[in-house]
C-alpha cells in the first residue's frame, strides 16, 4: 500500500523524509529525473519550476528518463507534480520513458492524460458597459413579460374554476388551509396583540396631554379595522407561507414534478397554484379578523391596566366609534392580499432555476415581492377610500 | 474482535426502521483491494446498507469496523476521522449545485488540509482529469450530462485520497457505454490507487465484471443468503432466489 492515507489504523506520516527531485544528465545523453523520499501532499513540495525549467532549457530531441527508486509514499501531490512536467516535455517534443515509474502512477498518468483537455475553457465573459446596462433591462422585461402572463394564466384559472371547469383536489385544499390558516393563529396572536400595545402606547403618551385618553379606544380600534389588521396578517403570511409555497414549487422544479404535470397535460396552475390561492382566500380574511380583535385587546390591556379606563368604558367607546365600513374595507383588503402572497409565492417558485441556490433566491423573491404589493395595493386602496369617501 | 487489517467489517449487523426490521444478521469481510458488491433486488435495503457504512444511519443493533475499530462507538471527531478516509458517488452525483465543479472537489480539501490555493486547484484539475473531464474545472453541475455529472461526483469523492471508495448505483442512470467506461474506471482505480471499493449495484453486467466479492441481501428472508465472488455464488448456489437474479429470471423459466 503505497497510498499516504488519513485514515485511521493505517500508519501515519509521523516519520515522512521530504521529497526531493534533481535532474541530472545521463551518460547517454539522456536527461534523468531523480524522485526520493515521500510525495505526498501534506509535504511541502519542490517547485515544478525548477523541473520544468531544466526540460525547456535542455537539448531538444533529449530523452527524459525517471528515476523513482528512492520513491517513499506518493498520492496525489505526485500527480500533480508530474503532469505539468509531462507535459513540458511533450511541447518540447521529448520523448519520456515512464518505465521507472510505479506501475499505479504509470496507469494514472494515462488516465488523466488519455482525455484531451476541452477546448473552450471558461474565461470570464468581460462585456461593455452598455452592453451590460442593455442585458439588465433585456432581463427586467423578460421577467415583467412572465409575470403578466402568469398573472394572466392564474386569472383564467380562476374563471376556470368559477364556472366548474376546474377541479379543486379536496384533501389538498383542506391540508393547504390548515397550513395557511390554523398554523398561524399562534404568530398572528403574538403580533396582533404587540402591535395593539404599541399603538396604544404610542397613541396615549399624546392623548394624555389633552387628557384625551378614552381616545385611544378609538384610535386601536379604528387602526386595527382599517390599516394594521390586514397588513400584518398580510406580511406575516407573506414571509410564512409566501415563502413556502416558493419552496415548495422551486424544489418541484429542481425535482421536475412541473415537468411532469405538464406532460401529462396537467396544468400546473390548475394543479399548484389554485388550491394554494383558494386557500390563502378563504384564510386571509379570518385571520385578518382574528389579528383586529387581538390588536383591540392589546390596546385594551394598555387602557385599563395603565390609563385608569374601565372596561365598560373602553368598551363602549371602542363600540360607538367603530363603523362596520372600516371593517369592510379592512377585510377586503385581506382578500386582496391573500391574491398577492399566493401569486408572487407560486410565481417565484414556478420561475425558479434548477439548483439549491436558486430555490433560495426564489423563496426571498417571493417574500420580497409579496410586502411590496401588499404595501402598494394598501396605498392604492387608501387613496381609493379617501376618494369615495368611506 | 475484528481483523485489523481489513478495512471493513460488518458483525451481525440489524438494520432497522423504528420497529420495522429491513435487514438483521448481516456479517461480511470486505478485505483489501477488494471490489464488493452489495446486490439484491429493489428494496432489499441495499442503500440502507450502505448508507450504514458512510455513517449516514446508526445500526439498530451489530457493529461496523473500520480497520478494527468500531465506527458507531467511536466518538464523533474519531469517526470524523474514519469518514475522512472513504470517498462517497452517490446515486445521482449529489454534486453541490451552487460551486463549480472544481470548488466541489476543493471544498473538502479546504477543509480537511492547509493547502495552498494554487494547490488545490492543481488537485482539483488532477481528479477532473482523471475521471476524463479535463477543462470543466468552471462549470456547474447543471451545464453538464448526467454522465459527466457521475464523473464529477466521483473526482470529488476522490479529493481526500480516499483508501476505501462507495459507490451507490454507479451505472443507474448511464448509457451502457458509459457505464461500462465507468466500471473500467473503477477497476482502473483500484489497481493503480490500491483502494478498496463497495459498490452498490444490481447490474448484472457489472456485477460480474468488476466484483471479487459480493454479499446478497435477500427482501423476502430480511437477511444476507449469499456471499463470496459473485461468479463462484452463480456456479455454486442452490438457493433459487439468489439464482434467479443473477441469471435474470431465467433460470426459473427453464425449470418452468
Amino acid at each position: 500500500m503505497n497510498v499516504a492515507s488519513v485514515v485511521g489504523g493505517t500508519p501515519t506520516d509521523l516519520a515522512a523524509t521530504p521529497p526531493t527531485v534533481s535532474v541530472e544528465p545521463t551518460e547517454d545523453g539522456a536527461l534523468c529525473l531523480r524522485f526520493a523520499g515521500d510525495w505526498i501532499l501534506r509535504q511541502r513540495l519542490p517547485d515544478v519550476q525548477d523541473v520544468t525549467g531544466a526540460i525547456d532549457a535542455g537539448a531538444t530531441g533529449q530523452r527524459v528518463t525517471i528515476d523513482a527508486s528512492g520513491l517513499g509514499r506518493w498520492d496525489s501531490g505526485f500527480l500533480t507534480f508530474l503532469l505539468p512536467v509531462h507535459e513540458a516535455a511533450k511541447a518540447k517534443g521529448l520523448d519520456v520513458d515512464m518505465a521507472g515509474l510505479p506501475d499505479g502512477v504509470r496507469r494514472l498518468l494515462c488516465l488523466a492524460t488519455a482525455v484531451p483537455e476541452r477546448g473552450g475553457r471558461r474565461t470570464p465573459d468581460r462585456l461593455p458597459f452598455l452592453a451590460r446596462v442593455g442585458m439588465g433591462w433585456a432581463a427586467v422585461a423578460a421577467a415583467i413579460g412572465d409575470a403578466v402572463s402568469f398573472i394572466g394564466e392564474f386569472f383564467l384559472s380562476m374563471g376556470r374554476l368559477l364556472r366548474g371547469r376546474a377541479q379543486l383536489r379536496g384533501g389538498d385544499v383542506l391540508l393547504l388551509i390548515q397550513q395557511a390558516g390554523a398554523q398561524a393563529l399562534p404568530i398572528v396572536a403574538l403580533i396582533s396583540i404587540l402591535v395593539g400595545l404599541i399603538l396604544a402606547f404610542v397613541g396615549s403618551v399624546q392623548l394624555q396631554m389633552f387628557g384625551a385618553q378614552i381616545y385611544v379606544a378609538n384610535l386601536v380600534a379604528i387602526g386595527m379595522t382599517r390599516e394594521m389588521g390586514a397588513m400584518m396578517a398580510a406580511i406575516i403570511m407573506a414571509g410564512r407561507t409566501g415563502a413556502a409555497y416558493a419552496a415548495q414549487l422551486g424544489t418541484m422544479q429542481v425535482n421536475e414534478e412541473i415537468d411532469a404535470l405538464k406532460t401529462l397535460g396537467i396544468d400546473p396552475i390548475d394543479f399548484l397554484v389554485l388550491p394554494r390561492a383558494v386557500a390563502l382566500i378563504l384564510m386571509m380574511p379570518l385571520l385578518c379578523v382574528y389579528a383586529i380583535l387581538l390588536g383591540i385587546f392589546g390596546g385594551f390591556l394598555v387602557g385599563v391596566l395603565m390609563l385608569d379606563i374601565t372596561p365598560q368604558q373602553y368598551w363602549s367607546q371602542t363600540i360607538a366609534w367603530l363603523r362596520l365600513n372600516d371593517f369592510l374595507i379592512g377585510v377586503s383588503k385581506s382578500v386582496i392580499f391573500g391574491i398577492i402572497i399566493a401569486v408572487s409565492g407560486c410565481l417565484r417558485g414556478i420561475q425558479s432555476g434548477r439548483s439549491a441556490a436558486s430555490v433560495g433566491e426564489a423563496a426571498t423573491a417571493a417574500v420580497v415581492t409579496g410586502i411590496i404589493w401588499i404595501v402598494v395595493a394598501d396605498g392604492l386602496f387608501a387613496v381609493l377610500t379617501n376618494f369615495i369617501g368611506i | 474482535m475484528a481483523d485489523h487489517d481489513a478495512p471493513i467489517v460488518v458483525e451481525d449487523l440489524t438494520m432497522a426502521f423504528g420497529s420495522f426490521v429491513l435487514q438483521r444478521d448481516l456479517t461480511f469481510t470486505v478485505k483489501r483491494g477488494d471490489i464488493f458488491i452489495i446486490m439484491g433486488g429493489s428494496g432489499c435495503g441495499k442503500s440502507t446498507l450502505l448508507r450504514h457504512l458512510i455513517g449516514l444511519k446508526a445500526p439498530a443493533k451489530g457493529k461496523v469496523y473500520y480497520y478494527g475499530e468500531s465506527l458507531w462507538d467511536a466518538p464523533i471527531e474519531q469517526q470524523r476521522r474514519i469518514l475522512q478516509g472513504t470517498g462517497v458517488l452517490f446515486q445521482r452525483g449529489a454534486l453541490w449545485s451552487s460551486m463549480t465543479l472544481a470548488e466541489n472537489i476543493a471544498l473538502p480539501l479546504r477543509e480537511y488540509t492547509d493547502l495552498s490555493e494554487r494547490v488545490i486547484a492543481e488537485v482539483a484539475s488532477l481528479k477532473l482529469a482523471l475521471v476524463g473531464l479535463a477543462g470543466f474545472e468552471d462549470y456547474y453541475p447543471s451545464e453538464i450530462s448526467g454522465g459527466m455529472q457521475k464523473r464529477a461526483g466521483l473526482a470529488r469523492a476522490m479529493a481526500l485520497d480516499p483508501e476505501i471508495l462507495f459507490f451507490d448505483e454507479p451505472s443507474a442512470g448511464l448509457d451502457p457505454i458509459s457505464s461500462r467506461m465507468l466500471d473500467d474506471l473503477i477497476i482502473e482505480l483500484r489497481d493503480s490507487l490500491g483502494a478498496t471499493i463497495v459498490v452498490v449495484t444490481h447490474e448484472l453486467a457489472s456485477i460480474f465484471t468488476i466484483g471479487n466479492n459480493s454479499v446478497f441481501l435477500d427482501a423476502e428472508s430480511r437477511t444476507m443468503i449469499a456471499s463470496g465472488d459473485p461468479k463462484t455464488v452463480l456456479a455454486e448456489t442452490t438457493n433459487p432466489t439468489v439464482k434467479q437474479f443473477l441469471t435474470r429470471g431465467e433460470a426459473s423459466a427453464r425449470a418452468a
